[in-house]
């Protein structure tokens, strides 16, 4: 995917004792490796390898089951996300009212494909199935802004209140 | 005692375009006009009418404002709720008449409508439970755990025909049913597919939203009939106002002593965890999602075993969609007959649709079954917008297929869908005009099922992929007739040989397009035409230069510089520059550009 950016882990101390305290308090419970990997997100924004290692080796579970669910779902990313993230929705009803010109006039502006970060950390980009706001399709989000009845032309308007 | 009561939608679609900020906004001119003490805000879940996002209605009148902006806000309040002058311009303009405004039930959108598993939905504040319980809530709970044995809970639902709502279609007590009885006691759980992940498919997010109580009521009440005192439900994390509503709900049901210990004082315990899915749309079947609960990859194993036998952590499991939960606790209250005399004879009760796409009226509705798709289109939907033509209705998401225009008089239950080649799914309701490519669609719904493809079968993550590759070059016009032949064998062995639901449904949206729309298939293939002005590959814009004006303005336009000519003069298109980005039909004024 060419241009993944692959910064350096940069977890602090903070952090690492927010997770211990996370996987203390689920890993007794039935099934906890989701929850746990979601908070981790949370608090890590993305689950890079060193994250999922320690989670790993705190609840005794093999890296590579750990690896395998945090690469089976979408919700979790192995890569760091933008400071802004876009995400725009592909569900049926935004697509069928055009949001895949949408999609790729964001890829043209920025440069990215789905997937990826600019290279200054700014935006990421995604796609993402219906976030159930049909009746305003197409309809893109920018953490947590929700831009509805969008048209390609209006794309580069919307990200520069961003810059 | 307040006077009024305004309730503001706080829906995902209304949120959406701002209806967070009329909420604030009205509390403080309420407050500014010293109204506090006489006028309520609420904030409820959906009302169904999403197209006309933000919605407020005041009540006891019932006045439905539409589209609300914050600038309207001083003026309702100021003469609607201080003056009980109703401000007609911005209440929705279909209820305005000559006498007056007219009751929101007698409008289009909702006159057909019977509003059973969204009963609660924008009438009630869900974050209160004490709202709940005033509309009956619970009421149902405390019938089943006194007064029925759980084979009487489960003989009513077997009589009222509730079919399961999340796709199948399996009727909901036989369910229940096999899990009370194929194993005798010991652990089991009682599961809510809330991973609504049909893409254009939202009425569950809506009832979590609007009314969390009826899905735990109605788990708990399942978990007595089964006998089991532990319920998971399992939701997506793209819903954070249906999980916070959730978590919410189900911390008051345990403050109020509804859920937890002895229930009721009757010696019956239950109690409910949350669990979020993490977007991946094979855990909507059953085994998957379980599988997913139990904190793995959500792949799913072959049946039988059967979930009723041995489902989540390997116990006796019933698992049920957020919809069907919604009904049960009326079913019981209202009896197995008043449901069963609604809906066509092997579907009973209502059915909620999301209505989507090229509709005027999109949002929620709840339909009795055997209500036509004309109806729904037309009446309900209030028609197609800008005076196009009606192609197809896409129903059953990425699992379902397309019905054409021939079909629109055909009563929706489960087996007259399939008949036609499409299914009930979950209730997405998508409709397509005469500018949707139905091959684009295809292979639209195809790349979805590329990319959620689990991979653990062989005809479901290879064969996908290339039903996707023909589709695409088709699309580009790339195509033989032989393809076309060779995309047809190929569906129906992924029908035939994939594991679970989603491989083996997976190419309908194929065959249900190549059986009503063969004709698309063949212009793209032997004509090497679009006809619906999608395929880009196929596409060549040319000006019409009895049309042209020579404004130049296409010219400027133009990315690519394909466009020449001089000031007042027709302009020509270079196609052999052209990108074909449309962007020079969208500027002319003058309607001289067309794309073929």
């Amino acid at each position: 995917m060419g241009s993944k950016t692959t910064v350096p882990f940069q977890g602090t101390k903070e952090q690492e004792e927010q997770l211990l305290a996370v996987i203390n308090e689920l890993k007794d419970s039935k099934g906890s490796l989701m929850p746990i990997l979601q908070k981790a997100q949370d608090i890590y924004g993305y689950l890079p390898i060193e994250v999922q290692t320690m989670i790993a080796d705190t609840c005794g579970i093999p890296l590579e089951k750990v690896y395998g669910v945090a690469t089976f779902y979408s919700q979790f990313s192995l890569y760091p996300k933008g400071k802004y993230k876009i995400s725009v929705c592909l569900g049926t009803a935004c697509y069928v009212k055009g949001s895949g010109d949408i999609y790729s006039k964001l890829q043209e502006l920025l440069q990215i494909e789905g997937g990826q970060c600019t290279a200054d950390g700014k935006f990421s980009l995604d796609a993402c199935r219906c976030i159930g706001a049909c009746g305003l399709a197409p309809v893109m989000t920018i953490n947590d802004d929700v831009y509805g009845r969008l048209t390609a032309d209006e794309i580069a308007g919307v990200l520069a209140k961003y810059e | 005692m307040y006077r009024s009561h305004v309730l503001v939608c706080g829906g995902t679609g209304c949120t959406s375009s701002g209806s967070l900020e009329i909420f604030e906004l009205l509390k403080k001119e309420i407050a500014k006009n010293g109204l506090a003490e006489e006028v309520s805000v609420v904030q409820t879940g959906c009302h169904g009418l999403c197209a006309l996002g933000p919605i407020m209605i005041v009540y006891p009148e019932a006045t439905f404002y539409s589209m609300v902006k914050p600038e309207y806000i001083p003026e309702i309040v100021s003469e609607h709720l201080l003056k009980g002058r109703v401000v007609t311009k911005y209440v929705y303009q279909e209820t305005v008449t000559d006498s007056g405004i007219k009751p929101l039930i007698d409008t289009d959108f909702y006159k057909k409508q019977h509003r059973i598993a969204l009963r609660n939905c924008g009438v009630i504040n869900p974050e209160n439970i004490e709202e709940y319980i005033g509309t009956r809530g619970y009421e149902a709970l405390g019938k089943v755990l006194t007064e029925m044995s759980p084979d009487d809970v489960i003989k009513c639902i077997l009589d009222s025909g509730l079919r399961g709502r999340g796709g199948g279609g399996f009727p909901t007590g036989r369910k229940w049913q096999l899990a009370k009885d194929l194993v005798k006691g010991g652990q089991k759980y009682v599961c809510c597919n809330a991973d609504e992940g049909d893409p254009g498919a939202f009425m569950d997010r809506s009832v979590l939203e609007g009314d969390p109580h009826v899905v735990l009521e109605a788990m708990a009440i399942a978990g007595y009939a089964i006998g089991a005192n532990q319920g998971y439900i399992y939701v997506r994390a793209e819903y954070p106002i249906a999980v916070d509503r959730l978590n919410i709900a189900i911390r008051q049901a345990r403050e109020y002593g509804l859920l937890g210990k002895n229930i009721f004082d009757t010696g019956f315990d239950f109690d409910i965890d949350l669990r979020l899915g993490a977007g991946a749309f094979v855990c909507g079947e059953e085994t998957a999602l379980m599988t997913s609960i139990e904190g793995n990859r959500g792949e799913p194993r072959p049946r039988p075993p059967f979930p009723a036998e041995k489902g989540l952590f390997e116990k006796p499991t019933i698992l049920n969609n957020v919809e069907t939960y919604a009904n049960i606790p009326q079913i019981i209250l209202n009896g197995a007959d008043w449901f069963a005399s609604m809906g066509t004879e092997k579907s009973k009760g209502t059915k909620v649709f999301a209505l989507g796409g090229k509709i005027k009226n999109t949002g929620l509705v709840e339909i009795p079954m055997g209500t036509t798709l004309r109806e729904v289109v037309e009446d309900i939907g209030g028609g197609i917008p800008n005076g196009k033509k009606f192609k197809a209705a896409q129903t059953g998401g990425p699992s379902g297929g397309c019905i054409p225009a021939e079909h629109f008089d055909i009563p929706i239950d489960y087996d007259n869908l399939i008949a036609i080649g499409s299914m009930m799914g979950s209730g997405g309701l998508i409709v397509m005009d005469e500018d949707n490519c139905m091959v684009d669609i295809a292979k639209f719904f195809l790349e979805f099922t590329v990319d959620e493809s689990c991979g653990k079968c062989t005809p479901c993550r290879i064969g996908t992929k290339r039903l996707y590759e023909l589709l695409d070059k088709i699309t580009k016009g790339k195509a033989t007739l032989e393809d076309l032949d060779k995309l047809e064998e190929l569906c129906y062995y992924i029908k035939d040989n994939s594991l679970c639901g989603l491989g083996q449904t997976a190419p309908n949206p194929v065959l249900s397009t190549l059986r009503y729309f063969k004709d698309e298939y063949i212009a793209h293939v032997v004509e090497k035409r679009c006809p619906a002005g999608v395929c880009k590959d196929l596409l060549s814009f040319a000006i019409d230069p009895d049309k042209c004006k020579g404004c130049t303005l296409c010219a400027r336009q133009c990315p690519a510089g394909a466009i020449s000519g001089t000031v007042k003069e027709p302009h020509v298109i270079n196609t052999d520059k052209c990108v074909k980005c449309g962007a020079c039909i969208e500027k002319c004024k003058f309607g001289a550009i067309s794309k073929k």
